[in-house]
């Protein structure tokens, strides 16, 4: 058998094809569309996929385990409506909005955590079910209305609160770095996550019992791990950062939006698994899943430069995510060789 | 006699470097009852496999009523009228669909059976079949519904129905009692009568016993004993299916220390005898018995993967009573699981990862891992098992057989124990391996209790102070490993003589 051991070439390709990839589309967009290389740009594209990239490190975090959350959009603009009625029509502060918002994060993880370890729901299907349970439940105090101050509440009641400015700041206060005004607290707040989920997933042994369970569940019981532990783990790691991403998008906006945050969920699972293929490591990892992110950000940012049609973004995106999935799934595979 | 219904000669199937078969020479008659058995690995799966079209044989010719026939597929090996009830039922019926559907199944498979499945005809169809086989069913029951024995005979009713003469049946009875393995037999010896060619693989003496018209006995991919005639020499299948060569292997029998785990009492279900054992510091115990005898329920009760149904177990005379694997690591008991792939192998992980997957707290700090302290004792269980590798770095599965088995036996040799617990340790591993992983674990055995898991006599052999007999979840025998006396020993692995067993069970 032909192992990829004996084919450098095609084992360059699979560890740096990806990120090569990356490099060849910032340069192309750099020389093709005027203004594209540039800090400015540079932060617009970090910008447009921190929330997303937010949420897929969440969503990392089940498919280590051999899970999946769907449920995670659904928490976002859970989040969103969430700390909007805590300001706006209940007039509390900013800290408990955002106490409020990962406290209900939190709790939607341990309940699909619960419901997949204990009830014995397929994670699929419980998160979809709790997805649109949450899809739902944010309308019902409202009657299917945005919030926003001055609002008339289905009692009758004029709404008095307001997004308070530190709230505000969450979503657009920009950090002074060389140039004024350029970091937006998103970006930071992405850049932080990423940072901890990597160095939980990579360097903690609560991160390699994580990735033991979703490659060999029954071996990783064996050996002792609290397999149930670490799978509500999981689903409340993943609902804690999509209440995060849902939290920076309410403090962008301004307003408890009902429409919003309809993409969070395909752009996140996009991210995470086009991070697959990042440096052929064919597992979900937190470095993949941000160069995942990135790696939409910046096609979209560059064509859209280039005059592209708004309405060819999500064709676009698929086309990445297939192209990243045959260089997980047919090219890496290959790299463990036959066996079983 | 009977006619001849499929004859095999010379096959021959290898696996990569591993011979399976080794020239195969048999006979399977119509209108009886041929009884395979073999131990694990002697290649009685491989054999079933070829003559129900899954493998092909790498030589040799099978006739079936005096024509050619070498199956490609599953269905071509149908088409000629050989079907197979595997071991696992669920692959023989669907459980979401009534027994009707199931029966009819093969049916609406055809080509030209409408589009629109017929209720009442097919309910009809396959009430004629259940008749035919004198089976009382309600066709309109759900299977799943059904409890395990009558899955199995809605499995052989339709395989039946595909005109069928030679049945082949993997272990039919392993999963059903006394009372539903009956009519089961019931319902073969119906088909016996009727002609068909049965080929029974099964090492359960009580079926064996039952049943059998003729005994092939199998070892080593190769037919090591054949049986027929009015009076079937049980005994001598038995010892042909373990090997004649047995002799007892270079053990010196150290001194045992102070008693470590006691199982007083222990009852594997509700109806098994009460098990009575204590195993000693520095002491390696083999526990052998044939598939089903209760062994892997033992070694799941000392790990805590299920409870006992009875009596009680100590550890260092504190009471012992695993609820989940995690307790019994804590209190210092390890089992290294049989079926590595399944069971033990994390295939995603280096070998390194593999080894210290259940110690990750002792190689971190503050739950940052060492990679440092990780390698340093992956080196060391490398260098102390001698793992054929380039270093702790490498892919699980770039690694053989045997050494991935000596990662799966590093792993709990890493660290102290109590209690080492080894269930079938040279399963799928070579001679050489073999003799490395049992010598490190006699070396190692000082400051522990050992209990070794292992089917084959000669494994046991090899590595024990003592062996214990389970047959039926009862401990029917104990032997010293010296001057063992083989035949009594096989004749309890068999439980051919109820009367010894009993006898030598009081003494224990």
């Amino acid at each position: 058998m032909k192992s990829v051991q004996d084919q450098p070439l095609l084992r360059f390709a699979i560890r740096f094809g990806f990120l090569i990839l990356l490099l060849g589309l910032v340069v192309f967009f750099s020389i093709a569309a005027s203004g594209f290389a540039g800090a400015r740009s540079a932060v617009f594209v970090f910008q447009s996929v921190a929330i997303t990239g937010i949420l897929a490190l969440g969503v990392t975090a089940t498919l280590v385990v051999g899970g999946f959350d769907l449920s995670i959009g659904s928490v976002a603009t859970s989040a969103l409506m969430l700390s909007a009625y805590v300001m706006v029509v209940m007039e509390q502060s900013a800290f408990v909005a955002v106490v409020a918002c990962l406290a209900m994060g939190a709790l939607v993880g341990l309940v699909n955590g619960l419901l997949i370890v204990k009830m014995k729901v397929p994670d699929l299907l419980a998160t979809l079910g709790m997805m649109f349970l949450l899809v739902g439940l944010q309308r019902i105090p409202t009657e299917g209305r945005s919030i926003s101050t001055g609002m008339t509440m289905p009692d009758g009641s004029t709404t008095e609160g307001t997004f308070s400015a530190g709230f505000l700041w969450l979503g657009r206060h920009r950090f002074d770095l060389v140039l004024d005004d350029l970091i937006p607290v998103p970006v930071v707040v992405f850049l932080i996550v990423g940072l901890l989920v990597w160095v939980f997933l990579e360097l903690t042994r609560h991160g390699r019992l994580m990735y033991a369970i979703g490659s060999n569940e029954r071996a990783a019981r064996l050996a002792g791990t609290n397999v149930n532990r670490y799978k509500i783990l999981a689903y409340m790691i993943s609902g804690v950062l999509a209440s995060v991403g849902g939290i920076l998008l309410a403090a962008r906006l301004g307003r408890g939006d009902i429409a919003s945050g309809n993409n969070l969920l395909l752009d996140s699972v996009a991210a995470a698994l086009i991070g697959f293929a990042v440096l052929g490591a064919a597992k979900p990892n937190a470095f993949g899943t941000a160069i995942g992110a990135l790696f939409v950000g910046v096609l979209l940012q560059g064509l859209t430069m280039m005059n592209a049609p708004y309405y060819t973004q999500d064709f676009v995106k698929g086309a990445v995510l297939v192209v990243a999935l045959v260089f997980t799934f047919a090219l890496s595979s290959r790299k463990r060789g036959g066996g079983h | 006699m009977s006619a001849t219904a499929c004859r095999l000669s010379g096959i021959e199937k290898a696996f990569g470097p591993n011979k399976v078969l080794r020239g195969i020479d048999l006979e399977i008659a119509s209108g009886q009852i041929t009884v395979l058995m073999g131990a694990n690995g002697a290649g009685k799966s491989t054999l079933v496999k070829i003559l129900c079209g899954v493998h092909r044989a790498d030589a040799g010719r099978i006739e079936l009523f005096g024509q050619p026939y070498a199956p490609a597929t599953p269905s071509e090996a149908i088409a000629a009228g050989v079907v197979t009830v595997h071991q696992s039922i669920n692959d023989g019926v669907i459980p979401d669909l009534d027994v009707a559907s199931n029966l009819m199944l093969d049916r609406l498979t055809q080509p030209g059976s409408g589009f629109f499945v017929r209720s009442r005809a097919m309910r009809a169809g396959a009430q004629e079949i259940a008749d035919a086989m004198s089976l009382d069913l309600d066709v309109r029951a759900t299977v799943g519904d059904l409890g395990v024995a009558e899955r199995q005979l809605i499995a052989i009713a339709r395989a039946m129905a595909r005109d069928a003469r030679v049945l082949i049946l993997d272990e039919p009875t392993s999963s059903l009692s006394a009372t539903e393995a009956e009519r089961l037999f019931a319902l073969l010896e119906r088909l016996r009568g009727q002609g068909v060619a049965i080929l029974y693989i099964s090492h359960r003496m009580s079926d064996i016993r039952r049943i059998a018209d003729r005994i092939v006995a199998m070892r080593d991919g190769q037919i090591a004993g054949l049986f027929e005639g009015p009076t079937l020499d049980y005994e001598g299948a038995v010892t042909a299916m373990l090997g004649h060569g047995l002799t007892a292997a270079d053990i010196t029998i150290p001194p045992v220390g102070a008693p470590v785990l006691a199982l007083n009492g222990l009852r594997l279900s509700a109806t098994g005898r009460p098990i009575d054992l204590t195993v000693h510091r520095n002491e390696v115990v083999a526990i052998t018995g044939l598939l089903g005898s209760g062994k892997t329920a033992l070694a799941s009760v000392l790990f805590g993967m299920q409870p006992a149904a009875g009596g009680a177990m100590t550890l260092n005379g504190a009471p012992y009573a695993p609820r989940t694997p995690r307790e019994a690591i804590r209190a210092g008991v390890f089992l290294c699981a049989k079926d590595r792939a399944s069971n033990g192998v994390i295939p995603e992980f280096d070998i390194s990862g593999n080894l210290t997957l259940p110690f990750t707290r002792r190689h971190s700090r503050l739950s940052f891992l060492s990679g440092r302290s990780e390698r340093a004792r992956t080196g060391a269980m490398i260098e102390l098992l001698g793992i054929v590798c380039q270093g702790p770095d490498d892919a699980i599965g770039t690694l053989s057989g045997g050494n991935q088995q000596k990662v799966m036996v590093g792993r709990w040799l890493a660290e102290p124990s109590q209690v080492l617990v080894l269930d079938e340790p040279f399963q799928g591993v070579d001679i050489r391996a073999r003799r490395d992983i049992g010598h490190r674990i006699r070396e190692t055995a000082a400051d522990r209790a050992t209990i070794v898991f292992a089917a084959e006599l000669d494994e046991a052999l090899e590595i024990a102070d003592r062996i214990l007999v389970l047959n039926e979840q009862a401990l029917v025998g104990e032997h010293r490993n010296e001057n063992v006396d083989l035949n009594r020993m096989l004749a309890e692995v068999s439980g051919l003589t109820a009367q010894e067993q009993t006898t030598h069970h009081m003494q224990a």
